[in-house]
């Protein structure tokens, strides 16, 4: 059954008829990454505009492959639930060398966390529940279909940007721009900035077809396969009987005739057999790593593929999206109510630029193996493929995408050093999930405890905090709110495994689930420095 | 892992991926004649660091008996 698009109407806005009012951020562009931000955005309190030039959520499956973490920050979001209902969850890949399976992984996902590793889900569901949870801020969201953003005045203290409707132009203040408008982003262009990295010259034809297929929930990958001579070809099961297949093409393909259906149709017959299907959606894709050189220019900031792009192995394109909303909304919230100085918003750069950088250079890398281009290159990829099936060693050299995890931002400006900490988290990982005991006596998970604002994370008994600071207490034994701090129960002792929580120890998170800092033996002077650093206001 | 034994598990920890783009990165530009020669060197460099001739010779015979590719490896 296939998904059916429900269109939103037009709404006039206030600025038409001469009522707009200056709003602190515009986000232009409602596919995942700008819909993320705006409920980001508004769980800290601030209002946004975000306009679409579209009336409806993404056409074709796009980004399916959701990774644990960022279904902990579509969890802080609040729509992880419907996405992981509706999902399939898959932890097993299988690798083919022309008519062999050469191996097979499974991703054996740690106990003791809520999510899964992976799941597959249509972007156009994902946007679907966005937008219902968009709605439930109406106070705090407004969400303009039909509105294009067609050009901007920069100022030193916001934009000036102007929006095209059915019904007429109008212009709008904003304090902070931020561009979530895609591969093919309007403000990019009207900005004069270009990409700098690597475009590869081999394209893939991707397709959703819909079939009654009893294959697993796993990931096929083949190279060379029968079916697609000389390519690469992969499969990913997605809801509703519709099965994502990805085709490498050869850089002499011309793209125009290879999206037609006719030229589609004999490709994926070749590679599903007998079995009838209907075609859902077709798309031609150019391999492309590469980026902006800075993500944030005065107060217009980049999000997502306007200011990066990968090739569609290793699930990093929409995750790599949503990780940017996760460390930029705190950020601008943190600015925006002057708790923070500008430079702040720097961070994001730094911060994310790392991120970028590490999807780009793997993805690079796995685009590579698929596309050898010199005959040592070949050479390497066939015996690597070669040994694979006896050697173990050689399986772990086959690269057919690097599966995205997240990105540490330890050493970089906002931590602060690890204060004679042994094991655990370091400063700049995303802090990790495990089971508790809630105060009511419920079976709850630590991450849906470490929320809004920095927390004091401290084990076996509460420790002075800074004024103001929220704490969270991760006790061996029962869990409770007396005397006004909240205590949470370990299971099994795993939220002290995990972050090495000797009694007495602090960790500093931030908004964003990051550990800012550590402290073997904490103050609330040392807590109170961290956090001042963690929201820029010390120089590093 | 017991002396003396090819060790086929892997070895390279998060750096597997470095070390195949440097051996890729390392014949970029040259020909087949000249990239055949640096593989030379790199194995007989390699076989000395491993510093176990009974390792270096299982290696030999195993690599040896996983190739020719087979029957399709024509490109």
């Amino acid at each position: 059954m296939r998904y059916q698009h429900q269109r939103f109407p037009f709404v006039r806005p206030p600025d038409l008829d001469g009522r707009g009012v200056r709003v602190p951020v515009l986000i232009v562009g409602a596919g995942p990454v700008g819909l993320a931000l705006a409920i980001d955005l508004a769980l800290h309190g601030v209002k946004s505009v975000l306009v679409d030039d579209g009336d409806s959520v993404s056409v074709g499956s796009r980004a399916i492959c959701w990774s644990k973490r960022t279904l902990e920050i579509f969890d802080r979001l609040g729509v992880a639930d419907r996405m992981v209902e509706k999902g399939v969850t898959w932890k097993v890949g299988r690798l083919f060398h022309r008519d062999k399976e050469v191996y097979n992984f499974d991703l054996l996902p740690e106990p003791g966390h809520k999510h899964p590793a992976f799941i597959n889900l249509q972007q156009y569901y994902v946007e679907e529940y966005l937008i219902d949870r968009a709605r439930d801020f109406p106070e705090l969201i407004d969400l303009r279909f039909k509105s294009k953003f067609v050009g901007l005045t920069r100022r030193a203290d916001g934009v000036t940007a102007e929006i095209e409707t059915p019904a007429g132009r109008y212009k709008l203040d904003t304090d902070w721009l931020v561009a979530c408008d895609g591969v093919r982003s309007t403000v990019r262009a009207l900005l004069d900035l270009d990409f700098v990295g690597r475009t590869f010259e081999e394209r893939f034809l991707i397709t959703d077809i819909e079939m009654k297929a009893g294959f697993p929930s796993e990931r096929w990958f083949w190279f060379e396969p029968p079916f697609h001579v000389g390519q690469s070809a992969l499969l990913h099961k997605q809801p509703d009987d519709i099965y994502r297949i990805d085709l490498q093409l050869s850089p002499e393909a011309d793209p125009d005739i290879e999206r037609r259906p006719e030229s589609v149709r004999p490709r994926i017959a070749a590679m599903v057999g007998d079995r009838p299907f209907e075609i859902d959606w077709i798309s031609v894709y150019t391999f492309q790593c590469r980026r902006l050189e800075r993500f944030v220019h005065g107060r217009v900031v980049f999000a997502g593929d306007s200011a990066h792009i990968v090739s569609p192995f290793g699930a990093r394109g929409g995750n790599g999206g949503i990780q940017d909303v996760d460390n930029l909304a705190w950020k601008l919230a943190a600015v925006l109510d002057g708790r923070a100085p500008e430079r702040l918003i720097a961070t994001y750069d730094e911060e994310r630029i790392r991120g970028a950088d590490e999807n780009i250079l793997n993805s690079a890398r796995s685009t590579s193996f698929m596309t050898p281009k010199s005959s040592m290159e070949r050479i390497f990829r066939e015996e690597a493929l070669a040994m694979a099936a006896t050697e173990p060693f050689a399986r772990r050299l086959v690269n057919s995408g690097r599966l995205s995890l997240p990105c540490s931002l330890d050493g970089l400006s906002l931590q602060s050093d690890d204060d004679g900490f042994e094991g655990g988290l370091a400063p700049g990982n995303p802090c990790v999930d495990a089971p508790i005991v809630d105060p009511l006596g419920n079976r709850a998970w630590l991450l849906d405890e470490i929320l809004g604002d920095f927390l004091v994370l401290s084990f076996g008994h509460p420790v002075d905090v800074p004024d103001g600071v929220a704490q969270l207490t991760v006790v061996a034994g029962p869990a409770d709110c007396a005397d006004g701090h909240t205590r949470v129960q370990d299971v099994d002792g795993l939220t002290a495994r995990r972050y090495g929580g000797i009694p007495g120890s602090a960790y500093l998170i931030r908004p964003d689930q990051h550990v800012a800092a550590r402290f073997a033996k904490p103050t609330a002077g040392k807590i109170g420095a961290a956090m001042e650093r963690a929201l820029g206001k010390e120089a590093a | 892992m017991s002396e003396g034994k090819l060790d086929t598990t892997f070895r390279l920890g998060t750096r597997g991926d470095d070390v195949y783009a440097a051996l890729i990165a390392a014949h970029d530009g040259l020909s087949d004649d000249e990239s055949t020669r640096l593989n030379a060197r790199l194995v007989l460099m390699l076989a000395n660091q491993i510093g176990d001739a009974q390792i270096v010779i299982e290696a030999i015979d195993r690599a040896r008996a996983i190739g020719p590719s087979g029957p399709q490896a024509e490109h």
